[in-house]
């Protein structure tokens, strides 16, 4: 089946005055329809640029310098413009933000927020785009549906808002959503709740999802496919199952084994030290200077990710002979 | 670990209680309408019974909104009770006066969640660590040399002594907030949420700390967060909280195994367990946490309880002793109960 998206070398860097940030630095990923991938990986690795340079938010300005490919059903989002872009974003690909407190405009009604979606990407009357809002409202589990419509975001709770929020990103029915840690800002009882929401309807609307997380608890419970970053790089890559039975790149092992576990006491190993800067990355391997196994070749170039193990991808030096 | 066999009213005798808070309460009251006419009345803490022993670490684990953090300043007297009891060490911190309150405060110290806000930004991290000892008067021959010692056993090299806050990463930070609560010797610390800012490889470093020095200073801590993986990974014991009350005290691994209250069952049903293997359908909780304003008839839990009964909804099920150690406010277990313990 081909690839609903194929991102190929995609690079995203910042000009800045202390010099040029490799934020993403060369990845390549794909997602079929209706697969989950995860992308997780800890603050300023870069997951969320990625996001956001697939979406055509970053690349616009002078200190953004894109290269790469973005291949959406075929065609390239990195050569279309903001028109273009427009057309997409919100039909046939659409997101959800981390922060449900600012993601919704304060002074418009919550239902006409979702129906102009749907006026602005689709030739429908104003009654019949309502008619769809309400509709998608009692979807994500909204009560009483009708009457939220007409109320304005302040009235709602946090994990309504995000709820919300979902409804609006799915009105289109979009064959991609990009959740961007959607459920950071929710309380745990509310997460589980929308982690369901999202598992069924993806099924319901035959959307995949890409989910851009820091938490690997989430990963575990709802991504088909993990892929691990790590200052701007893909360091691993595999079916979640394998990736949490067998992770093989060093950096996966260690935050496997530095997340406590719930009903175990068993001793954190946390990795030492901490994440490069990215204004002055030495050669080679990110990990190099917090990894366990690290070896000369290490220090001198940065190993790219490769198969493996069948469905199974790392960049790492160690596994270089088994290929 | 300290958990005694003993109910509460025996407890109170023990030498071994530092912390001893009885129907502690906090109401926030804020004026509305017309010329302020009405008023509203928040219970964010709404009746704490509970000790800490010496050298426990007791966790605190609830949503947001339901008074955890309220109770972690309350303990520390950053805030004044609105009613109850509360003793430290045999005195009552309600009855002390601000001088013999500042005394006792080097006894009592705190780390705060935000890394970023809680270090001053103009002084350097020599003065920073120094102040509490400033404040209290401690150390005044060797302060200098005690900065140090304290700063290595964080983790931070003594070479730093000069720089900045801004010049080190959140991690670091969170050391160094460490080590200034340190400065003052304190018996008791509250850590409110100081690891929920952290990225989860650092987040380790800081636990693995906070149990290594709590075990070497015999320190006793009152742990505030809203993951329940965390609370469970460093605390001897644990309370849960909901809507200002709380509904389950028990030690760490019965917590887990054994839980009473359908709202702690429900929160460990809401974990995401890092383990793909162990994804099921589990059924989740329903409906969000009610409005504080308006708290539920009852039982707090009541309107989210898939277990509740008609006498949840008229009468608010007593915090007690359900199994030795084990306490719990839940009517489903009134018939469990021991005859009069009071």
């Amino acid at each position: 089946m081909r690839n609903l998206l194929e991102v190929n070398n995609l690079t995203t860097y910042f000009k800045s005055n202390k010099g040029l940030i490799k934020a993403v630095d060369g990845i390549n990923f794909t997602v079929s329809s209706r697969e989950i991938l995860a992308i997780v990986g800890e603050s300023g690795c870069g997951k969320s640029v990625t996001a956001k340079t697939i979406l055509g938010l970053i690349g616009q300005k002078k200190n953004e310098i894109i290269g790469g490919e973005v291949l959406f059903k075929g065609e390239n989002l990195l050569t279309k413009n903001y028109r273009e872009m427009q057309q997409i974003r919100g039909k046939e690909i659409s997101t959800v933000f981390q922060d449900p407190m600012t993601s919704l405009n304060p002074l418009h009604k919550v239902g006409q927020q979702i129906a102009e979606v749907l006026t602005i990407h689709e030739q429908i009357s104003r009654q019949a785009a309502r008619k769809q809002a309400i509709n998608i409202l009692t979807k994500v589990g909204i009560p009483s549906a009708a009457s939220r419509a007409e109320q304005y975001p302040h009235q709602f709770s946090g994990g309504m808002r995000q709820r919300a929020i979902i409804a609006m990103a799915l009105v289109c029915r979009p064959d991609l959503l990009i959740a961007d840690e959607p459920t950071t800002a929710l309380d745990v009882t509310i997460q589980a709740q929308i982690l369901d929401l999202l598992q069924d309807l993806r099924h319901e609307l035959k959307t995949a999802i890409i989910m851009i997380t820091h938490d690997l608890g989430v990963v575990a419970e709802i991504s088909d496919t993990v892929a691990v970053m790590y200052a701007g790089h893909l360091v691993e890559k595999a079916p979640v199952k394998l990736l949490f039975a067998e992770a093989r790149h060093p950096y996966t092992k260690g935050l496997l084994n530095s997340i406590p576990r719930p009903g175990s006491r068993k001793k954190l190993e946390p990795i030492p030290g901490q994440p490069p800067d990215l204004h002055n990355l030495k050669t080679g391997c990110n990990f190099a200077d917090r990894c366990p196994s690290v070896m000369a070749k290490c220090r001198q170039q940065s190993p790219l990710l490769k198969k493996i193990a069948p469905d199974h991808q790392a960049a790492c030096w160690l596994y270089e002979e088994e290929r | 670990m300290l958990t005694t066999n003993n109910n509460l009213s025996s407890q109170n005798k023990d030498s071994k209680v530092l912390l001893k808070i009885r129907n502690l309460k906090k109401h926030f009251i804020s004026k509305k309408g017309l010329f302020f006419s009405k008023e509203e009345r928040v219970k964010a803490v709404d009746g704490l019974n509970f000790n800490i022993y010496r050298g426990e670490t007791l966790g605190i684990v609830g949503e947001s909104g339901c008074g955890k953090s309220t109770t972690g300043r309350l303990l520390l007297r950053l805030i004044k009770a609105t009613a109850g009891q509360l003793e430290f060490d045999g005195v009552n911190l309600m009855d002390l006066n601000k001088k013999e309150l500042t005394a006792m405060r080097h006894r009592f110290q705190m780390i705060f969640q935000d890394p970023f806000a809680s270090l001053n930004p103009r002084l350097k991290i020599k003065k920073i660590v120094a102040e509490p000892m400033l404040t209290h008067q401690l150390h005044k021959a060797d302060r200098a040399d005690r900065v140090k010692a304290l700063l290595e056993e964080v983790g931070i090299s003594s070479s730093y002594l000069n720089r900045y806050p801004h010049e080190f990463s959140g991690g670091q930070r969170q050391r160094i907030g460490i080590a200034r609560a340190l400065a003052a010797e304190p018996e008791f610390i509250v850590a409110d949420e100081p690891v929920a800012a952290l990225d989860v490889s650092i987040q380790a470093q800081i636990l693995n700390l906070l149990n290594k020095l709590q075990a070497e200073l015999g320190l006793t801590m009152l742990f505030i967060a809203h993951d329940l993986s965390v609370v469970q990974y460093i605390s001897d014991r644990i309370g849960v909280m909901y809507l200002g009350k709380m509904v389950e005290l028990t030690n760490s691994d019965q917590l887990y195994q054994q839980p009473l209250h359908p709202y702690t069952k429900a929160l460990l049903a809401a974990i995401p367990v890092p383990d793909p293997e162990l994804r099921t359908n589990k059924n989740h909780l329903a409906g969000e946490v009610p409005s504080p304003l308006n708290p539920p008839r009852g039982c707090n839990f009541n309107t989210r309880c898939p277990a509740a009964f008609a006498k949840c909804r008229e009468i608010e099920p007593e915090f007690k002793e359900i199994k030795p150690g084990h306490f719990c406010a839940c009517h489903l277990y009134s018939r469990e109960e021991k005859t009069n313990e009071n």
